[in-house]
This record gives structure tokens, sequence and C-alpha cells, in this order.
């Protein structure tokens, strides 16, 4: 056999064991969470506040961090749609492909989702000094928006640049304006903005380095914007320190509630793609 | 009537304009605000003196961010040695061999890697990759090792450049015009041949784009690492040795930084430094990867 072929056998099998490495990877995780967090959790657990003596291993739970978390991230991503909606719809269709304003402001985005949530944090909370503000739930909101609005523009604004020129010029010709068209625009880009929803979700959801900075952390439901707020990473992560097993088998449990909803979420979004394209052309 | 909808159009039009305007003065605004609150810090230590000194003792006045970007070299770099020919390998096959029902396996996976959140990847890494170290790896190499190690924290930040690393590379593939594998296939070239010489040759500045990209994610990724690193302020010398890379710095500390204003401008200097270098990685390769979209 010449070596060529030989070389092209030696490669497949490599792609074959990359890609059971692959999949072995996210199973070897997946199994890992549900073993190691199945034998800890209970409906205690998630339906109860931390009480006396939480960290040293005495009874409650983390709903606090998992009401933290959702207060947070449906609040930044109701924020961060308000904005990125226009702003997609503003570069896709109130500007021409050439322009130079689009081009830099595609570039800003693609470099915004590139910084890392850390350097938000640290920037939030000097700008929250400055302003004379304590961590709190408004400002663990406020962070994951600017978090996720790059993102939610970016997934957008990649299935808006695919919108069919020729309906908005159908639009144009009976007479509507732009701002007319937003009907036709937004209905075509559904799919894309139930992704991009999702997509931004999972990453509020997971976030714990900005949310450190800002939101604090706290043993009870936040009940005003002012009150530091718990999320669940950071619940995750500060239970994971503390010597008690007790305590680290609460933060196997909270991992694998975590994990559970990010798996729904993403496997929702892929549904949708799927599913949501009805009414596009 | 047709002038108020012009109005309306026009006005719709400017706040719009306004929005989009602000959320780019956002990268300009964070530039401003990290270099004036690390501004302090410049005021007795030269900036050759922060970056090369590897002495880190807050309060006696000393910051040396040495061991730190070592840390962080280390760490970003086998992460990439380990995530590199995997995702070659694998954006390989996905476009140049897979049938269709591979794909459907393979893209939802790639989807649940991105999706998982830090703190979980750090769950993992302590749960499974930190005793594996410890109790299997290192004892064959060195005395002892916690497995909190220069090495957990690269397989952990790995595993979590993949999926990015994957979706970059299957995109750059699929821009190389299907005729050139035509041509080179019908001179008698095997696939792999024409996927080492056609393709692979064609995207290497898109595939230097995307590992500078999965280089600057993996640079300032924090928890998970926080969790597997060992956090030792000391420049590693060995894999099994602890680290402490710039983003865990920041996220230890931050508590702590109130009590120092010179404290706090070291910490924020961190971040700029973050923050620059993943600005500059980000703005070199996107260029790029616009360029060869366009192409």
């Amino acid at each position: 056999m010449r070596t060529k072929y030989i070389e092209e056998i030696a490669v497949k099998v490599l792609m074959a064991v990359s890609l059971l490495t692959v999949f072995g990877l996210v199973a070897g995780i997946i199994w890992t969470i549900f073993h190691r967090g199945w034998s800890c959790i209970s409906w205690e657990m998630i339906f109860s506040l931390p009480g006396g003596g939480f960290y040293i291993g005495k009874e409650g739970g983390f709903l606090n961090a998992i009401v933290g978390s959702i207060y947070i991230v449906a609040a930044s991503t109701f924020l961060g749609l308000l904005v990125s909606i226009p702003v997609v719809f503003y570069l896709n269709v109130y500007l021409k492909g050439s322009s130079r304003f689009a081009y830099v402001a595609r570039l800003a985005y693609d470099v915004l989702f590139g910084i890392p949530s850390i350097v938000y944090g640290a920037f939030a909370f000097t700008l929250m000094i400055w302003l004379g503000m304590r961590t709190s739930l408004l400002g663990g909101i406020l962070v994951t928006t600017l978090l996720i609005i790059p993102i939610l523009i970016r997934s957008m604004d990649e299935v808006a640049q695919n919108f069919p020129r020729d309906l908005l010029e159908a639009s144009y010709a009976l007479g509507a304006t732009r701002l007319e068209t937003m009907g036709v625009v937004l209905r075509q880009i559904m799919p894309g903005i139930a992704t991009a929803t999702l997509l931004s979700i999972g990453r509020a959801i997971g976030d714990a380095a900005a949310v450190m900075f800002t939101a604090g952390f706290s043993d009870s439901i936040p009940t005003s914007l002012t009150q530091p707020a718990a999320t669940l990473p950071l619940s995750i992560f500060f239970q994971l320190s503390a010597p008690q097993a007790e305590v680290q088998n609460r933060a196997y449990a909270a991992a694998l509630v975590l994990t559970i909803i990010v798996l729904i979420i993403s496997l929702t979004g892929r549904f949708i793609t799927h599913r949501f394209s009805k009414n596009k052309i | 009537m047709a002038n108020i909808r012009i109005a309306k159009e026009k006005t719709v039009g400017g706040v719009m304009f306004v929005m989009t305007a602000l959320s780019l003065l956002l990268v300009v605004a964070m530039a401003v605000g990290l270099y004036f609150k690390s501004a302090p810090i410049f005021e007795d230590h030269s900036l050759w003196e922060l970056l090369s000194a590897s002495e880190w003792k807050p309060f006696k006045n000393k910051f040396g961010f040495f061991p730190f970007i070592m840390g962080t070299v280390w760490v970003t770099g086998i992460a990439l040695l380990l995530a590199l020919p995997l995702s070659l390998l694998t954006a390989a096959f996905l476009t140049e061999y897979s049938r269709s029902w591979v794909k459907r396996w393979v893209y939802p996976a790639l989807d649940i890697l991105a999706a998982l959140p830090s703190v979980i990847y750090g769950v993992w890494g302590t749960l499974l990759i930190v005793p594996w170290i410890s109790d299997k790896l290192a004892p064959h190499f060195v005395e002892y090792s916690s497995g909190y190690t220069v090495l957990a924290a690269g397989i952990v930040l790995s595993v979590m450049i993949l999926p990015l690393l994957v979706s970059l590379l299957v995109e750059i593939f699929s821009t190389v015009p299907q005729e050139l594998r035509d041509a080179s296939q019908s001179l008698g070239a095997t696939r792999w041949q024409t996927t080492k010489k056609v393709v692979i040759r064609r995207s290497l500045p898109g595939i230097l784009a995307a590992v500078v990209l999965a280089l600057s994610r993996a640079f300032g990724e924090t928890i998970a690492v926080l969790m597997v690193c060992g956090n030792l302020p000391q420049a590693p010398h060995s894999l099994f040795d602890a680290c402490y890379p710039i983003p865990t710095l920041i996220a230890n500390n931050y508590g702590e930084m109130l009590s120092l204003p010179l404290y706090e401008a070291a910490l924020m200097f961190a971040a700029l430094i973050l923050f620059v270098v993943v600005l500059l990685f980000n703005l070199l390769s996107r260029i790029i990867l616009y360029r060869i979209k366009k192409a």
C-alpha cells in the first residue's frame, strides 16, 4: 500500500478518537455532576432558605440563590432585549450593508463579547463606587445586562444579515417607512430572537465573576433593588470552599440544579431553531 | 399624515443611533475607567517593574505581577496545546468527512459544552481532574502534588475553549470553495491530502484568528480556574505546581482591596492588563475573520 493510504487510515482513526473524546467529555461531565449531585439533593434544599449555621453544615437550602439568579436573569434579559432589538434593527434596516459605522459597531460588539466577565465586574464595581452604590440586586442586574447585550446583538444580527432584501423592497414599495417595516423584519428574525434570548439566559445564569463584585451575596431573598442578592453559581462556589462535607454536598446539589436548568435551556434552543422557522422564507 | 410618519421614522432612527453609539462607547468607557482607577499605582511603580517583579505583598507596597502573568501563560498554553489538535481533527471531520447523521449528534454535544457554566466546569475539575492528577498521574513524576495544579487548570480550560474553537474552525473550513477540493481530488489526492494541503493551508490565517480568540477566552476565565489552580502566588516551574492566574487574583481579593488604596489600584491594573490583551487579540482576529468571510 502507498503511504498516502496508510496516512488516510491513521487520520480517520485519529478523527474517530477525537470525536469520541468530545462525546466522552460531555457524557463524563454530566455524569459526574448528576452522580455526585443526585445522592445529595433533596426538596428541602431547593425550597428553603439557609438556616442558622448554614455554612458549618446545619439545615437549610439555597432557595435564596435560585430566586436571586431568577431575578437577575429575568430582569437583565428583558433590559438586554430592550436595547439590542432596536440596535439590530438599526444596523440591518436603517444602515446600508456597506456602512462604515455598521462595520465598526459589529466589530465593537464582537470585541465586547470577548471581554471576560471579570473585567465587566471590575469595571462595574468602580462605577458603582463612583456613584456611591453598594453591592445590590440592581448592580447585578445592570452588569449582567451589559454582559449579555453583545451576545444578544451578535446572534440576532447573524440571523438578520441573511434577511431577504426583497421583503424590505416590497414593504417600501407599498409606501411603508423603514420603521413601519419593523413588523415584517421582527416576524422574519423571530427564531433568531428566541435562540439569542435562550443563549443569553444561559450565559447570564452561569456567570459568577461579574455578579461577585456587583450583586454581592446574601442569605435572604432580596425584597428591594438596593439589597444584595445571592446567585446560584456563587452559592455553589462558596459552599464548595467550606471544609465540611455537609456544606460541600449542598454545593453538589446546587450544581445539579444549575446543570439541569442550563441543559433544558440549551436543548430548547436547538428545538426552537428547528421549529420556529416556519415563517421564514 | 405623511409628515408625522416620516418624523416618527426619523426620531426613532435617531434614538436607535444613540443606543448603538452608546453601546460602542462602553469599550472606551471601560478602558478609561480602568485606567483611571489603576493610575495611582504608576506613581510609585514603573510599568516594567510591575510586570517583571515577582514579590506580591500588598501590605508592604510590593506589587509584582510576574507570578500571575506566568500562571496565566502556563495555563492558557496548556489549554491550547490540548484543545487545538482535538478541535482541528473534529472540525476537519465535520466539514470534510462526516455524514449528516453524525453532525446531528456532534453539534448538540458541542452546544452543551458551550452552554455549561464555568462553575460547573470547576466542580467537575475538583471532582474528577484534581484527584486524578494527585492520585494517578503526579506520583509517576513528582513526590507529592495536591492535584490543584497548572495541569488541572489547563485541562479544564481546554474543554471550555473546545466548542468555541470547533465552531470557528468549522465556519472557516466551510468558506474554502468546493472546486478547490474537487480539483485536488481529481488529481488523485486522498481526502486527507486534500484536507491537509488545500483546506488547512488555505485556512491558515483563519486558524490563527480562531486560536487567538480561543486564547483570549481562556485568558479571562475566572471561576473554573480559581477552583482548580491552587492559588499560590508563585511562577510555576512544572505541570504539577500550583499557580495563580490574573483573573483569579482579582476575584480572590476584591473584598480585601478596599482596605488599601494602592491595593485597589493594583487589582484594577490587573483588570486593565486583561482588558488590553483581550481587546488587542479580539480586534486582530475579528478583522482577519471578517476578511475571510467577505472573500
